[in-house]
């Protein structure tokens, strides 16, 4: 544009009354509408909660000692010393269930990482391109949905698992099989994330302001991920917090199994494999792993509820 | 017609069909036109004739499929605009031919912010950071009319009001000073006063930066004041093309006769009912093959039923496609 333009001064100019008071921003409607859901306020306290527990707890026990074994201290219940008993080789309940509830929260929040990601992409590419795309993307991803998600996790965790060396992340050592099993989480529960985001983009590619934006000569790639993504991020935010859950709950399952993440390395799920052999002698084991991941799960749930509730547009109550 | 100068924009024998379940519809049937640079046309039809098609086809916006582009050319200066690749097109599309939207409710993003929405356009085209493109916004945002332009540029379009999110449009298509500005029926969702006043913008705009202006719009009153030349389209046809005076004061054809007999005037009796044309306009999953208007045509003859008429010149600058001689008509409705 040349210097030379200069604002019309004919024309007639709105007026300051013309212009509304700024209305609450998203975030802030958001936030309002959140507070007022109780157990969605009861979930994400407890999260803080059980966040602060198993890190903050890292700074009272070393991973040293929540992996160190001594037959002779084995078996023990609950007392002072140990207030949550130990296992039978001898290591302490409550430190392995602080060390587990790390590993735990990590996969449950990189594989769901993993999860959105591949949702996003196969989601979006189908919805907005279509045609052969779409056929092609769906029938996979329907492939993907009529094999159970368990199965499917068996048979991945031991095909892969075990296959890996150990990697430093954060100064902790991680077993492989930490990864493999964050990998096949996301791996084989992206598709109901796929079919949300590309029925979002079926609609919303439509919209005027798509058309507007091609108009501007935006590429496909920039209305993709700056024009229609971000209207779609409110169904997105929703089932990534139910996924945490539901990964922490897939841990469990094939840790239980023991095909999950090999001991030393503590997870609740894992905790769990080796009390089974103890439900009645020992209720310690499994006790407390189970009660933290019930609390977990549920906390998410009813923090994913609330910000369903919360981010749904259509809501107006305040 | 202006000879001066090589037209700006030189559309030929445009043909756009769209392959839907029902069938085969025939949107755009061989238009030809041309636009000179500085010129302002408008183009007049109602709903469903195929003036928006004509538009998106030019700028390939249609999606294809179901769209296809059967025949056709859109020489701008000297490109081919039908045949340009898609990222060629990317280039093009808003920084030398910007469009406007019918619905500025819908037309802008709703989680995008007005200023991250302007800049984008200045940041595709330009090749500017993004500082100077938020200056340039604050400018153009002044440019049309917003005041407080700076605090203005953080707002999200629901805190904007239908004018006011018009004139962010259009700020967005004068970002890259384009040639030629298409404006699709900018005014058809806004109040009259509002309306009122975005006109006088895009005509103040047009004076200061040179700009040629394609003006779609179903209003012929919003014509009168503003255009130069006028084009009437029918079912995918243009069935009448003259100087906007010419076009007012001697309508040739009779659908364009029909429209301006249908106009809503201060001048007339308020306990008249407003003229309207009889029938609907012709179901265009059905290849035209005759006059498209036949069927609700006082005029109508033979000839009409059988043949369609070609666009040809009836005096200087004023063309039309009727197959009805003048002298006949004079007579009256038959």
């Amino acid at each position: 544009m040349s210097e030379t333009l200069t604002a019309p001064t004919n024309i007639p100019r709105l007026i300051q009354d013309e212009i509304e008071a700024p209305p609450l921003s998203l975030g802030r409607l958001t936030w309002l509408r959140f507070r007022r859901h109780k157990m969605a306020m009861f979930g994400s306290v407890m999260l803080i909660l059980l966040c602060i527990y198993s890190i903050g707890g890292a700074f009272v026990y070393t991973e040293k000692f929540a992996n160190d074994t001594d037959a002779s201290l084995g078996m023990q219940a609950p007392t002072l010393t140990h207030p949550f008993g130990t296992d039978p080789v001898g290591r302490d309940v409550l430190a392995r269930t602080i060390y587990g509830g790390q590993i735990s929260l990590l996969i449950g929040i990189t594989a769901v990482l993993i999860e959105t990601l591949a949702g996003i992409l196969i989601g979006a590419a189908a919805g907005y391109f279509g045609g052969w795309l779409d056929a092609l993307l769906m029938r996979f991803t329907e492939a993907m949905l009529i094999i159970p998600e368990i199965f499917l996790l068996i048979v991945m965790a031991k095909e892969f698992g075990g296959k890996f060396p150990s990697v430093a992340i954060f100064g902790r050592e991680f077993s492989g099989s930490v990864i493999v099993i964050v990998v096949i989480i996301g791996l084989t529960s992206w598709m109901y994330l796929a079919r949300i985001v590309r029925a979002e983009f079926l609609s919303l590619k439509e919209f005027d302001f798509v058309l507007a934006a091609r108009a501007t000569g935006t590429s496909n790639a920039g209305i993709i991920f700056r024009h229609v993504l971000p209207n779609c991020m409110a169904p997105i935010i929703v089932s990534a917090t139910l996924g945490v859950a539901n990964a922490i709950l897939n841990e469990a399952y094939i840790s239980f199994l023991g095909l999950g993440v090999q001991p030393p390395t503590a997870t609740w799920g894992n905790m769990l494999d080796g009390a089974n052999n103890y439900l009645e002698t020992a209720p310690w084991l499994w006790f407390f792993p189970g009660a933290l991941i019930l609390l977990t799960v549920l906390s998410i749930n009813f923090l994913g509820d609330g910000l369903r509730d919360a981010l749904d547009p259509h809501s107006r109550a305040v | 017609m202006d000879t001066r100068s090589v037209p700006l924009l030189q559309v030929d024998n445009l043909r756009t069909r769209f392959h839907i379940p029902e069938g085969t519809v025939y949107a755009v049937n061989g238009i030809s036109f041309s636009l000179n640079e500085g010129e302002t046309l408008a183009v007049v039809g109602e709903s469903g004739c195929g003036k928006s098609v004509t538009m998106l086809s030019i700028l390939k916006l249609i999606p294809i499929p179901p769209g296809e582009i059967v025949t056709g050319s859109a020489l701008f200066r000297d490109k081919d605009l039908i045949q340009l690749s898609d990222k060629e097109f990317e280039d093009f599309r808003g920084d030398e031919i910007a469009m406007v939207f019918q619905d500025p409710m819908t037309s802008l993003n709703p989680v995008l912010s007005i200023g991250q929405q302007l800049t984008e356009t200045l940041c595709t085209h330009l090749s500017i950071n993004q500082e100077e493109a938020e200056k340039k916004a604050i400018e153009l945002l002044e440019l049309v009319g917003i005041p407080e332009a700076p605090s203005r540029l953080g707002c999200f379009p629901h805190q904007f009001s239908g004018g006011m999110r018009q004139r962010v449009m259009i700020a967005m298509a004068l970002s890259c000073t384009p040639s030629l500005l298409i404006a699709d029926e900018p005014t058809t969702a806004l109040d009259v006063t509002i309306q009122a006043q975005i006109i006088e913008l895009v005509l103040h705009l047009r004076e200061q930066l040179n700009m040629t202006i394609i003006w779609i719009t179903h209003d012929l009153g919003v014509v009168a004041g503003m255009a130069d030349r006028v084009i009437v389209m029918y079912a995918g046809f243009i069935v009448e093309e003259a100087l906007v005076d010419d076009l007012y004061e001697n309508p040739y054809h009779p659908y364009t006769h029909a429209l301006i007999g249908a106009l809503p005037r201060v001048d007339r009796r308020r306990d008249r009912r407003l003229a309207s044309i009889p029938g609907a306009p012709p179901n265009l999953l059905v290849e035209p093959k005759s006059c498209p208007f036949a069927a609700r045509c006082n005029y109508v003859i033979d000839k009409c039923r059988a043949e369609n008429p070609p666009l040809v010149y009836i005096a200087p600058n004023h063309k039309a496609a009727c197959w009805v001689d003048i002298a006949d008509r004079s007579t009256g409705p038959v």
